[in-house]
């Protein structure tokens, strides 16, 4: 693959989950009244912060099995 | 309606997004070296990319704005798009039509119609194609463009020129390759956007069994019977008896089998995705790992226009009422956005929201640059060039295609009907396709002469059908009958729709038989090696481990549909 799209990926919602997280910190509880008094900036920031490293991870993974050292794996059969 | 006012946190999350999509674009622009990366990706796309990508680029305005109206305007009917349209066409073309496209190296599919039929087949789809997909990508920018102007009081032209820009941008750089990275960041980003709503609607409404209650007032309120809202099979068995006004026979053959294998077996817009796979393996999995989560995909797009129409009718006007008196069903999604999600939140969902138009527009542009390069100007205007002369008019072909997007977005503002009838017109063209395609792939008698007329008097039959019945309450004209006689009237235009598709089909089907019986054959059968299926060397599979096969995983799929349907039957 040319650019790991795991990487975007991850990065963006990594930072959605970092700024919805910290927004439900700081934020009144008076927004909230429109989404059953439940904090979801909180809730769903958190559950972006569990998705987007998870998705680097498996970017930096891939990353790394994919060069170990100098020597690249040969290619799979049937690609040019 | 009264404006939503978006916090310094939405504006954010908002830039975030066109940051991310812009750098895609960048990061991706030097890989592009020859036609092949531009238009095809250079056949390098993993099967999961190509899977994410082939659902996400149809999920345009129409599917978002769309089937959440659809929810609200018919219930749990609209789930049959899904269970019986979408699902089982994408492992029809996953299993049996996937191996003709990819194995024959076509790289579209008018390209396939020369390869198969003749150069006047190709001519007729590559043209009809272009100016279908400029005109859809214009709609999905007027379509973006107004509502952002009705729901945030933006600017219209702001939003069409930023919109236009930004598209531009990341496919001039980076091509096809750019157009499905961004499809599949949008993909994560609907149902991140979307689910938060979908989950606290529920909550809200009392789960399941609370929102079953609420449609069964909504139901009985229409004149139905109580689950006429939240059933999707029980109440086929008359027009009558269903908000959609269609009955079984109607939805199976004209919704699933011409109108859904229509599209996803021929569009190119979307098989042009499978297409860019890396191997053949992939190109087939394609839509049969898109299958998966597009089949979860109603929780997401029409569960919240059920959840409207619900609150709308037991907890007094949701919805904006429009002017003749009906909610505006089309503002069910973006309202229940504003009803339920806080500043933070809401600016995900409308990130999200029009991540889906811009993929939309970005997946009909992608598919125009490639079917104008190779289909129409290498075919028939500059042929023999060198790659890079290609490569030049594809970009070029990118910025005209968005500057005659941008054209037919204000041509659709103009003309109000436009839109009505342009989509009558593709629908005209589309419906008899599929019956030209399964023939061509399944019977090796079929004949370029009978291709071409098939298609012309399928798609003659659906505007005679369509020119002599009338939806009910409708006025002879663009809704129907304007050959001045009304043989039939229908209950309702999707009932009308799909026996509009159903004729259409029939009449290409039949006529490219009885055309190609009395035509000459004008391909060997050497010619026709890997084009149709008789004269093509199966695909054994062998060397996969049995779960990893096609087969499998497409018997998977269809197992669960069918748990799907049980379930909500």
């Amino acid at each position: 693959m040319k650019l790991d799209l795991r990487m975007p990926i991850g990065l963006m919602f990594s930072l959605f989950g970092a700024m919805l997280t910290v927004y439900g910190l700081v934020s009144g509880n008076a927004i909230y009244e429109r989404s059953l008094g439940i904090n979801v900036n909180l809730w769903w920031g958190l559950v972006l912060l569990a998705f987007g490293p998870m998705m680097l991870a498996l970017a930096v993974r891939a990353g790394r099995k994919a060069s170990p050292g100098a020597t690249a794996p040969p290619p799979p059969a049937g690609q040019p | 309606m009264q404006h939503v006012q978006l916090g310094v946190i939405d504006y954010a999350i908002l830039m975030v997004y066109f940051a991310f999509v812009l750098g895609i674009g960048w990061a991706l622009r030097r890989f592009v070296k020859s036609s092949d990366d531009f238009f095809l990706s250079g056949r390098s796309i993993p099967a999961w990319i190509a899977g994410l990508a082939f659902i996400s680029a149809n999920l345009g305005a129409q599917e978002v704005i769309g089937m959440g109206a659809s929810g609200a305007k018919y219930g749990m009917m609209t789930s049959h798009f899904y269970w019986v349209g979408a699902i089982p066409a994408m492992v029809f073309v996953g299993i049996f039509m996937m191996p003709f496209y990819y194995g024959s190296r076509a790289r579209s599919v008018p390209e396939y119609l020369k390869l198969r039929f003749d150069e006047k087949t190709r001519g007729f789809n590559a043209i009809a194609f272009a100016v279908m997909t400029v005109f859809s990508s214009g709609i999905s920018m007027y379509a973006l463009a107004k509502l952002l102007e009705l729901v945030l009081g933006w600017n219209f032209h702001t939003s069409v020129v930023l919109s236009a820009i930004i598209v531009l941008f990341y496919i001039f750089l980076g091509g096809l390759t750019s157009a499905i990275y961004n499809e599949v960041l949008q993909f994560f980003l609907i149902v991140v956007g979307f689910l938060p709503l979908v989950l606290l609607g529920l909550k809200d409404v009392g789960g399941w069994a609370g929102l079953t209650a609420k449609l069964a007032t909504v139901a009985t309120n229409a004149g139905f019977s109580a689950g006429a809202w939240s059933d999707s099979w029980r109440h086929l068995n008359a027009p009558s008896a269903n908000p959609m006004g269609v009955e079984w026979f109607g939805m199976v053959m004209g919704l699933g089998f011409v109108l859904s294998f229509g599209y996803w077996c021929t569009d190119f817009l979307v098989v042009q995705r499978a297409m860019a796979a890396d191997s053949m393996t992939a190109a087939r999995r394609t839509p049969l790992f898109a299958a998966i989560p597009k089949m979860l995909f109603p929780a997401l797009v029409i569960l919240p226009g059920m959840i409207a129409i619900a609150l709308h009718v037991t907890g007094g006007g949701l919805l904006p009422i429009g002017g003749d008196g009906t909610p505006n069903y089309n503002l069910a999604v973006p309202v229940m956005l504003a009803h339920y999600l806080p500043s933070g939140l809401l600016g995900l969902g409308l990130t999200a929201l029009m991540a889906s138009f811009m993929s939309g527009m970005a997946g009909n542009v992608t598919a125009f640059n490639t079917v104008w390069t190779y289909d129409i100007y290498q075919s028939y205007l500059r042929p023999g060039q060198s790659d890079g002369h290609y490569l030049r008019m594809g970009h070029a072909a990118t910025v005209f295609g968005i500057l005659l997007s941008v054209a037919a977005a204000y041509a659709t503002t103009r003309f109000n009907n436009i839109m009505d009838m342009l989509q009558l017109v593709f629908a005209f063209v589309n419906a008899p396709l599929f019956a030209t395609f399964l023939l061509g792939m399944f019977w090796r008698r079929a004949t370029g002469h009978a291709a071409f007329f098939g298609l012309l008097i399928g798609t003659a039959a659906a505007a005679i059908h369509h020119g002599l019945v009338l939806p009910h309450g409708a006025v002879p004209g663009l809704k129907g009958a304007f050959l001045g006689v009304v043989l039939h009237t229908y209950p309702s235009e999707m009932a009308q729709n799909f026996w509009t598709a159903i004729y259409a089909w029939s009449a290409c089907f039949v006529a490219t038989i009885a055309i190609s019986l009395v035509t000459r054959h004008n391909k060997s059968d050497d010619d026709l090696k890997g084009l149709v299926y008789s004269l093509t060397p199966r695909l054994t599979d062998r060397e996969l481990v049995w779960y990893q096969r096609p087969a499998t995983l497409a018997v998977v799929v269809l197992v669960l549909t069918l748990v799907l349907n049980v379930i909500f039957w």
